[in-house]
């Protein structure tokens, strides 16, 4: 049912916790099936330099909110506000339909996260 | 390392079925339908496998057809009392926490014009004697109630519920059948056909290390079941199709080993049952036993993990070597929660944390410690995951 990258994801999950004084954060919650992601990103001029997670939820959740890490970190922060559902879908090999709502969580995590850097 | 607790999913084919099963494969090939010796000697081993299921459950031998398996033995108890006394009655009873093989086949009943009752249960799963009562009018043909559920292992009172059919039937209600699906409960605990008093009674192979494929239906003699598999007269015109020889050989040796060891298993899977949900109590906080505690069968652990989602520490195991199920195997794959935990009315988030460890005869204990480590580490660690509702306090000094 799911990819061995899931699976890699949610057994050493990448980038746990929450950053002290992180320049942005993103809480988002999937109002039907609770997933949870909490996102911490740190922005240097317009690079951002690193990010932690925490989430709670189904495997996919888990697995986008590890693999989102590793796709924001160390990344120009032009390139990151475009990131789009299908490349964090993609950089897990594949989603089962009903859990591409676990992707665009993710998606909205870091839109959120980014949305609070302009406050 | 490989260790398997879904046992209740299915099982693995003991040593000894297999030797029985494997002559039946390329030597015995007769078809035990076919007057020549072969086709004698394949019904000689047919007959055998009935005689060791029938003193598996204390029926005759005649009482016992072979099916493919639970799913159609339900299935044929259903829609075969169904339609043979369809002109005495379109009343069925049965309860929410069903397998889908029994819902199912009532559900297309009520497409057919059949009325079904549904009968709730209690928050430990267990289906109240008197709801049955109250539910059964003179139309009533069937109520089939499980004997012990295959998700929480929780053992209905049969006993009683036959009281309360006996009854009725004095009553008046004369075309009154009851069913009992025992697949979770054959080779777990006592399965008697005469101290259960059923009429019908659905058991399965692979749930008692026999082969996948193979069932058993028990039909109490005297009661009329209309034919589902059409197409010959095999077991005596109750269900057609060529024996599936070898298969039927298997449970009827699994059969025989259930019947043979049943106190010693039920012992040794109930120590290493207590003790696992004791050593996972322990290093674990915010566990909770899903089910009857005091009555259940003595292999299954249904818990719920706090916080957890059961479909996460499910994969986590398995990347382990662990397999374990969350709901019932028949809803893997499906995203729906599970009806019989929704049943009982655990909360959605109980629900969700939920996963089922159900063990066999040939569980060890190092199997289970390896497990509670693996299901602590794992518990744990995605516990740690959960976000914080901490705001940063230099979210505020940027903004």
């Amino acid at each position: 049912m799911y990819t061995t990258q899931v699976a890699d994801h949610i057994a050493h999950p990448r980038n746990v916790g929450e950053l002290e004084s992180p320049s942005g954060v993103g809480d988002v919650t999937n109002e039907v099936c609770l997933d949870r992601i909490k996102l911490t990103i740190r922005v240097d001029g317009s690079r951002l330099t690193d990010a932690k997670v925490k989430a709670q939820g189904c495997p996919p959740t888990i697995a986008v909110a590890s693999v989102l890490t590793e796709l924001i970190i160390d990344r120009p922060l032009e390139e990151v506000e475009s990131l789009t559902r299908e490349e964090v879908v993609r950089s897990l090999g594949r989603l089962p339909a009903a859990k591409m709502h676990c992707a665009s969580l993710g998606i909205d995590a870091l839109r959120a996260a980014i949305g609070d850097l302009q406050q | 390392m490989r260790i398997y607790l879904d046992n209740s999913a299915t099982t693995a084919v003991a040593p000894e079925v297999i030797d029985a099963m494997l002559p039946y494969f390329s030597e015995e090939i007769g078809n035990a339908q076919s007057v020549h010796s072969f086709g004698q000697r394949a019904k000689a081993a047919v007959e055998r496998a009935r005689r060791q299921v029938a003193d598996l459950i204390n029926s005759s031998a005649t009482e016992v057809v072979f099916v493919s398996g639970g799913t159609e033995a339900d299935n044929l108890a259903v829609h075969g009392v169904a339609e043979a006394h369809r002109d005495h009655g379109r009343h069925i009873i049965t309860t929410k926490i069903e397998h889908p093989a029994v819902l199912s086949t009532c559900e297309s009943l009520e497409q057919a014009g059949f009325r079904v009752t549904y009968l709730p249960v209690s928050g430990r799963g267990r289906v109240s004697v008197d709801d049955v009562r109250a539910a059964i009018g003179s139309d009533t043909i069937l109520v089939s109630v499980m004997h012990a559920n295959n998700e929480t292992g929780t053992i209905q009172p049969i006993e009683e519920l036959a009281d309360v059919v006996a009854t009725a039937r004095e009553r008046g209600a004369s075309h009154l059948h009851f069913h009992t699906d025992a697949v979770q409960s054959v080779g777990k605990v006592a399965v008697d056909v005469k101290r259960l008093r059923v009429d019908l009674l659905s058991l399965s192979g692979h749930k008692i290390h026999g082969p996948k494929g193979v069932g058993a239906l028990y039909v109490r003699k005297g009661v009329r079941l209309s034919k589902l598999m059409l197409g010959g007269h095999h077991e005596r015109d109750r269900r057609a199709g060529t024996e599936n020889v070898p298969g039927i050989v298997g449970l009827g040796c699994a059969a025989e080993l259930a019947r043979l060891q049943l106190g010693e298993r039920q012992e040794r899977m109930g120590e290493l049952r207590d003790y696992l949900e004791r050593q996972i109590a322990a290093d674990v906080s915010d566990v909770r036993v899903n089910g009857d505690a005091e009555n259940r069968v003595p292999n299954v652990a249904n818990l719920s993990f706090d916080g957890v989602d059961g479909e996460s520490l499910l994969i986590a195991l398995d990347l382990k070597g662990i397999a374990v199920s969350t709901g019932s195997a028949c809803a893997s794959g499906s995203l729906e929660p599970s009806h019989v935990l929704q049943a009982m009315a655990l909360t959605r988030e109980q629900i969700r944390g939920s996963l089922r460890f159900s063990l066999s005869a040939y569980t060890t204990r190092e199997e289970i410690d390896c497990a509670v480590a693996a299901v602590a580490e794992t518990v744990n660690r995605l516990r740690e995951m959960i976000p914080t509702d901490e705001l940063s306090a230099s979210n505020l000094a940027l903004s």
